[in-house]
């Protein structure tokens, strides 16, 4: 069982209830829960809009979209049904909290989808989760029967003459379908290629249907928001950083785990207090900010607050807030591989510079990291990560060029002590197997 | 293709199909999950699951590999009926993941994508399976198994050897 952690800077807002059997509907409800759905049904959409805009509360997949903003972008009027669709595919390697989140409050991420629903006048909504978490679909599907049972879900929900319907399934092992236009070919039965945009989902979505998709844990929030107030949720943050995120800090730290904290709150302190520092007392080399697709940064550079725009302006990004720490004894060579290898596997071959890219920054890096590496190979792989950049349909090409630059660029020296068949001083497996 | 040629998938797959197809606007929403439950169920997606599958979505067996190919979790060749998946990717590559994983193949005597000679085992490297925090971790087919450590290993292919013991003895 994942192990819930905690340390006293926490700000538990969206973790609240974890570890407090909320799965069960009788404990949700004693803890508040469904509240917010039934004042937003009270309130209508535009109010519910308006509260999301204020709370500040920013896309937590991993690109910081202004939810309300979203949310507001969906046509009133339209001849096809609407949806809400949330996204539960969590498949950044580093990154783990919507596994909580499911785990522990699956009856957040309904009220969240109804509240969702009611803002854009949907009346299906749909959670994915990823196909690797059946035991928490199985959760997700008790809750959903214990709602409807209640009559928080169906034709009339609180004894409205509101409908909303919500449908859960888990995909088979993909990590592009998280993206959202691929996730929604996904539910439709088909391959998870990503589609050309625009036209964006809020206007041409699932089933050709203007769709609203969210992350898991920003449905999560949304109950919250509107049972604290936009005010109070958006000063819990930065300016235009509402509130918290589940940062799940993994790799070389003495405390791993995912600790919600206040947007903004400092990478450094992170890393060394909440987390408990580098493992054993070893040195640190380096942090991955938000998930594998994130630009790593060197220790002198992680004294940064920890929202979109402050991690942006260190040259990274937020992303997943999977917070992956290494330490001195990495060789980052080898972790660049495993990174490159993992794009490689996931790339879908529709669009040839990730297709082509990847598995040649791919070869390169195993020839490299084998000790055959040439001093021309190096600016090789920048040359092609470079050309990766912005040219894909999909992020999945930006995200398996971005890593890789900053490894060339930033630890250059590291992959010049590979060349002329030297052994690389930290290996531990030479010849890395690759998925 | 009747009713009654219909025979690889059981009367409880063929509900739970019957159901899932209803629940969907599109018919062909059904198909993931179902391949997924189909191949829980059966093992793999042998050619009569993949016929049987494309028969009740009204698509052709074509387009329901072309779909199948895409998912990682979706295999066209059998496993041992216990699938030990090992995630080496960075949060428990730096955990220690490729020592599990070489536990693993020792224990089992196993290489990867090996199985078992009775059929009970099988192993593989897998990519991140969101248990990163509680690294390293693996999966046998939908348990999760977390903070691992190369002595664990014995332990946990004991307990999976014993339950496919009593079940065959149940057999």
């Amino acid at each position: 069982m994942p192990r819930l952690v905690s340390h006293p800077d926490e700000v538990k807002i969206v973790t609240q209830r974890f570890g407090k059997g909320a799965a069960k509907i009788a404990t949700y409800l004693k803890l508040g829960g469904y509240q917010a759905a039934k004042k937003c049904l009270e309130q209508g959409p535009d109010w519910i809009i308006d509260e999301l805009k204020a709370s500040n509360l920013r896309g937590r997949g991993g690109a910081g979209f202004p939810t309300g903003l979203k949310w507001s972008f969906v046509p009133k009027q339209s001849a096809k049904p609407k949806y809400v669709l949330v996204n539960g595919d969590e498949s950044e390697p580093g990154t783990c909290k919507d596994h909580l989140i499911f785990l522990h409050d699956p009856h957040a991420v309904i009220e969240g989808t109804i509240i969702a629903g009611l803002a854009i006048g949907a009346k299906l909504g749909f959670i994915y989760l990823r196909g690797e978490y059946r035991y928490l679909l199985e959760i997700m599907e008790k809750a959903v029967a214990d709602a409807y049972a209640k009559g928080f879900l169906g034709k009339n929900i609180f004894g409205s003459d509101t409908e909303f319907q919500i449908i859960t399934q888990t995909g088979a092992g993909a990590y592009e379908v998280g993206e959202e236009s691929a996730l929604m070919e996904s539910l439709e039965g088909k391959r998870g290629v990503p589609r050309i945009k625009p036209p964006f989902p809020a206007v041409v979505g699932l089933y050709g249907g203007p769709t609203v998709i969210n992350n898991a844990e920003t449905i999560a929030t949304v109950p919250h928001v509107i049972a604290m107030g936009a005010a109070a949720y958006s000063a819990v943050g930065t300016p235009r950083n509402g509130g918290t995120r589940l940062f799940g800090i993994s790799g070389h730290v003495a405390r791993p785990g995912v600790y919600e904290l206040p947007m903004g709150y400092n990478l450094k302190r992170m890393v060394y207090e909440v987390a408990g520092g580098v493992k054993g007392g070893r040195g640190l080399k380096a942090v991955i900010p938000g998930g594998s697709s994130t630009p790593v940064l060197l220790p002198e550079e992680i004294d940064i607050g920890m929202d979109f725009d402050q991690v942006g302006k260190a040259g990274s990004m937020l992303g997943s807030g999977g917070v992956v720490v290494i330490d001195d004894q990495t060789c980052i060579v080898e972790f660049a591989l495993r990174t490159i290898s993992f794009y490689q596997h996931e790339s879908c071959g529709w669009c040839i510079p990730c297709r082509e890219g990847t598995d040649w920054i791919k070869k390169s890096l195993t020839r490299f990291h084998a000790g055959f590496g040439e001093a021309k190979d190096i600016d090789n792989i920048q040359y092609l990560a470079e050309n990766m950049l912005g040219r894909t349909f999909c992020p999945l090409g930006d995200a398996a060029a971005m890593p890789i630059l900053g490894f060339v660029k930033k630890f250059r020296k590291e992959f010049e002590e590979h060349l002329n068949g030297k052994a690389c001083a930290f290996a531990k497996h030479v010849d890395l197997a690759v998925v | 293709m009747s009713e009654e040629t219909m025979t690889v998938f059981s009367p409880k797959l063929a509900a739970r199909f019957d159901a899932l197809v209803l629940k969907y606007p599109l018919r062909r929403s059904a198909l993931v999950p179902m391949l997924l439950y189909a191949q829980d169920e059966i093992g793999y997606l042998s050619d009569s699951v993949i016929a049987e599958v494309a028969e009740r979505i009204g698509i052709t067996e074509l387009d329901v590999r072309n779909v199948a190919s895409y998912y990682s979790m979706l295999r066209f060749k059998p496993v041992g009926k216990y699938n030990v998946q090992v995630c080496t990717n960075i949060s428990c590559m730096l955990a220690g993941a490729y020592d599990i994983y070489e536990r693993f193949q020792e224990e089992l005597g196993l290489g990867p994508k090996g199985v078992t000679a009775d059929g009970v085992f099988s192993l593989e490297e897998v990519e991140c399976i969101g248990a990163c925090c509680w690294a390293p971790a693996i999966q046998v087919n939908y348990d999760f198994h977390d903070e691992l450590k190369p002595d664990l290993v014995p332990g946990i292919v004991s307990g999976y050897r014993g339950r496919a013991e009593k079940e065959s003895a149940h057999a």
